[in-house]
This record gives C-alpha cells, structure tokens and sequence, in this order.
C-alpha cells in the first residue's frame, strides 16, 4: 500500500501558485526526503498532507484517506516534527511525551508505557525529568520527534528536523533518523543536501511550485549527469536538467 | 478527555511560570499591605472608608483576576505564535478541546487567588463568613471577563505584544475604573460614566456587597458583569476559531 498518492494536488494563493499539480507517491516504509530551495512548495506540500491546509485543486489520499474529506482520520494515522521548537517548555521531557500521548488517546498507564518506552528509544532517560525549555537545541529537537513518534504513526512528517543544529548534535539525530527506517513512513524536508543523500530512500526535488524530478540519489545524480549531489540539485532545480 | 488533558498542560504552564505567583498573588498581597498602612495612617474624623480592609479586599481580589488576562494571553500567543500549536492542529484535538482547555483551568485558579486575597485580609480583621465564600464565587464572571480578553488578545497579538496590552494597559485601566483605589463619583464627567459602562466598577462592587453579607445588593451588578463575560467569551471563541483557521 502506499503512504501517500497525490494527483494534481495544487494551493493557489491570491496571487502565487504554492504547489503546482503535484503528483507523487510514497511507498509504505520508506523515508522519502523533500528538496528545494525556499519557497519551492515543501512546506506547503506537507501542510496540505498533514490536513493543516486545504489543497484549492487535485486530490491526495495518504494511508487510504482522502486528506479533505477524511481528515479526522488522517489525524489519528500521522504526526508532525515541526521545523521548529514544539514542545511544551515548562513541562518535563516525560510530561511532554505523556502529554501527546494522551493528546492522541492513550489513557493514564498506556501513556507512561509509552513516555518510558520512547525515552528509552531516544537514549533520553537522564533528562525524563528535565523541563523542555532548558534541554539544548539538539535535545529539543530530540524531544519534538519522540513526542511525534510516541502515537505509533504509520506516516511521520520531519520538517527540518536538524535546522540550526551544530554538527554534533545533527549527526546524532541522523542516527536516531536511520533507527526508524522501516518501521514508519517518513517525510523528511531539508535544506542539508547530504542528510538527504545519507538518509533518504527517494528524494524529490521540488523548484518553482513543482516536482521537477525523483528518485535516489544515485538516479538524481545520474539525472543531472554529475556525481556530485549538491550540482544534481542546482542543475535540476534550475530546470537545467 | 482531550480537554483535561490540554487543561492539565496550561494549568503546568501558568502555575510553574515565577510570574504568576509575582503578579497574580504578591502584587495585589503587598498592595494590601501598603494601603492597610496608608489607611491606618488616615485619622478616622476624615471619614475615609476606601482602603478599610471591608472594601480593600473585595478590590484586590477583583484586581488581582485582572492578571488572567495577562496569563491566558502569554500562554496562547506563545503557543499561537511557536510551532506547538502547530502540532497541535495536526493532532485529532478539536476547536473546543482548545478553548475549553485554555478556559477552564483558570476558573479554579481564580476561584483560589481571590480566598488567598481573602485570608490574607483576615489577618488585617476582616471576619470569616457565608459573604467571603460566596464573594469567591461572585467573582467568577470577572474572572470568565479577564479569562475572555486573555483569549481574544492572545489569539491577535503577539508574545510581545500581549504582554503591553494585558499587562500594562488592561490591569491599569481595570484599576482605574473600578472604585477600588478612589471614589470615580469624584471625577464626574465621561471618567464616571464610562466608570459606570465597564464592567470592572459592577465587579468590585457585587463582591463588596457579597463579601459585606448584603446578598440582595450583589445584583443587579452582577448581571451587568454576567453580561460582559457572556459578550467576550463569545467574541473571544469566535475570533480563536477564526485564527485557527487562518494558522
């Protein structure tokens, strides 16, 4: 079954085009990253896809449902990493993860099962009781994908989840990324073109309101003839390829 | 369930932030004690009957809600202006499962402000009795005014910005014109009567009357707050609802 099935899936504003007759399929299970300078339509994409806005043209169904007329059902399947800080500061690491637990109906007892299981998921157990407002930026970050994770979602949308992060702190979260492959869809969007290449499955490359290409990184780079993942990018976003 | 669980969330929120026990309870505390000094500085031939603590501490407490505005619209305009509520709206959480739960932890909180106001003034000689329970829930509709002004401003302005409009502004002018720290019949003019046209003046005076046991004389004051509150909380749900669908 695949994740996500989009066809024409479109978002005009006023005066601009944010997402132009995207079609794009995802296969269950697959991390599958979004490329494309700002203003390409990622964001955009993933906000129709997480029922956060509602597309003015196509359709797109993910896990099966119509992502406008089953949007309540969409809900319960999928969960969102946002770009950024989403987590409750002045309640703990484990409140935090209670919290959306019980947010996504969990009860009492199957709500701490689950903060314990995911702090020890995410190698988070000595900060359970720290509040979220001072743990660091990459714990933050760390946080705000177990909080994602905690309700079992068949399809995880990562908006930038290492933006600004030092390098450290970004490639710890590769590994709690790659952990994940497999056992839930995700949707990764990023600017770092080699988190993209080491983590993703398949990669779209979004320019200009549309999906100029796909596939892995192997087939990009072979796409825009370069062996080199950064000059695949330019070249197919500036629609030189 | 999913309103319980978001209220318990903002009721952690409010209550762990140093704020709230500054403003919320040692302002109007330490105003209790300086005005109680000031009135027993004031020879009692001059008739001032102000600042006795039988009319102080209904004021206080009703000033003292005033700082709800200020707490519910900090919490929605972060929440608002970071990206957990748009966490939140991807979650299966429903628009009243956001009103309910930003509203309703506030009311026990108020109800709990106003009987330490209270308990506090007992030490100054207020007597305990039936008015002082029933004055803690004679505030509850200025309480549900301030709670609703917190919701309307925190779902427009910023993080920023609410802090100016409900932490300066609001409480001032709530001060101002509610009878609490001067006679507003002294003033005249459009001071008294917009006095009179604010809910803040009815307020202080409904728990007065509660607070004194003159049960009779809470209305028809109280409506008149009951009134405001209904209009706002109305207000504040439609304009929440607009901003969410806006986000």
């Amino acid at each position: 079954m695949n994740a996500i099935e989009t066809k024409d899936l479109t978002k005009r504003y006023k005066d601009k085009t944010a997402v132009d007759k995207l079609c794009l399929t995802v296969r269950e299970g697959e991390l599958y990253g979004l490329l494309g300078v700002n203003g390409a339509g990622k964001s955009t994409t993933i906000k129709m896809l997480s029922t956060l806005t509602r597309p003015t043209g196509g359709s797109a169904r993910v896990l099966g449902f119509d992502i406008v007329k089953e949007a309540g059902k969409v809900k319960e399947l999928i969960n969102v990493s946002p770009q950024e800080t989403a987590v409750a500061a002045k309640l703990s690491v484990r409140e935090n993860l209670e919290f959306t637990a019980k947010i996504y109906g969990s009860g009492g007892a199957e709500a701490r099962e689950r903060a314990q299981s995911m702090l020890e998921r995410l190698d988070m157990t000595e900060t359970a009781r720290q509040k979220a407002g001072t743990l660091s930026g990459g714990w933050q970050r760390r946080l705000s994908i177990a909080m994602a994770l905690i309700s079992n979602p068949r399809l995880l949308f990562l908006d930038e989840p290492t933006l600004g992060l030092d390098v450290l702190a970004r490639r710890e979260l590769w590994s709690v990324i790659e952990k994940l492959k497999g056992d839930v869809t995700i949707i990764l969007t990023t600017h770092y073109l080699e988190e993209a290449e080491a983590l993703c499955d398949r990669i779209g490359i979004m320019a200009r309101a549309r999906l100029k290409a796909e596939g892995t990184a192997a087939e990009l780079k072979e796409l825009a003839d370069t062996d080199d993942f950064e000059e695949a990018f330019i070249r197919i976003a500036e629609g030189s390829k | 369930m999913r309103t319980a669980v978001f209220a318990s969330r903002n009721t952690k929120e409010i209550l762990r932030d140093p704020a709230t026990l500054i403003f919320g309870l040692g302002f109007p505390l330490v105003l209790m004690v300086l005005l109680s000094a000031i009135n027993a500085a004031i020879p009692k031939e001059a008739g001032m009957k102000l600042f006795e603590i039988s009319n102080l501490a209904p004021g206080l407490s009703v000033f003292g809600l005033s700082f709800f505005s200020l707490f519910s619209s900090m919490l929605i305009a972060k929440d608002r202006t970071s990206s957990f509520m748009l966490r939140l709206f991807t979650s299966p959480m429903k628009p009243h499962d956001f009103i309910l739960g930003y509203t309703l932890p506030m009311l026990p909180m108020a109800v709990a402000q106003s009987a330490v106001c209270y308990a506090a003034a007992m030490i100054y000689g207020l007597p305990f009795n039936a008015g002082v329970i029933a004055a803690l829930f004679v505030n509850l509709p200025i309480a549900a005014v301030f709670i609703a002004l917190g919701l309307l401003f925190g779902s427009v302005l910023s993080e920023k910005a609410v802090g100016g409009i409900c932490g300066a502004l609001l409480t001032n002018l709530s001060a101002w014109f509610s009878n609490i720290w001067f006679d507003t019949s002294l003033i005249g003019g459009w001071f008294k009567t917009l006095t009179d046209v604010l809910p803040f003046s009815h307020a202080v005076n409904a728990a007065r009357a509660a607070a004194s046991g003159s049960f009779g004389d809470i209305f028809p004051d109280l409506w008149w707050v009951i009134g405001y509150a209904a209009v706002l909380l109305a207000a504040a749900v439609i304009v929440f609802n607009i901003r969410i669908k806006k986000s």
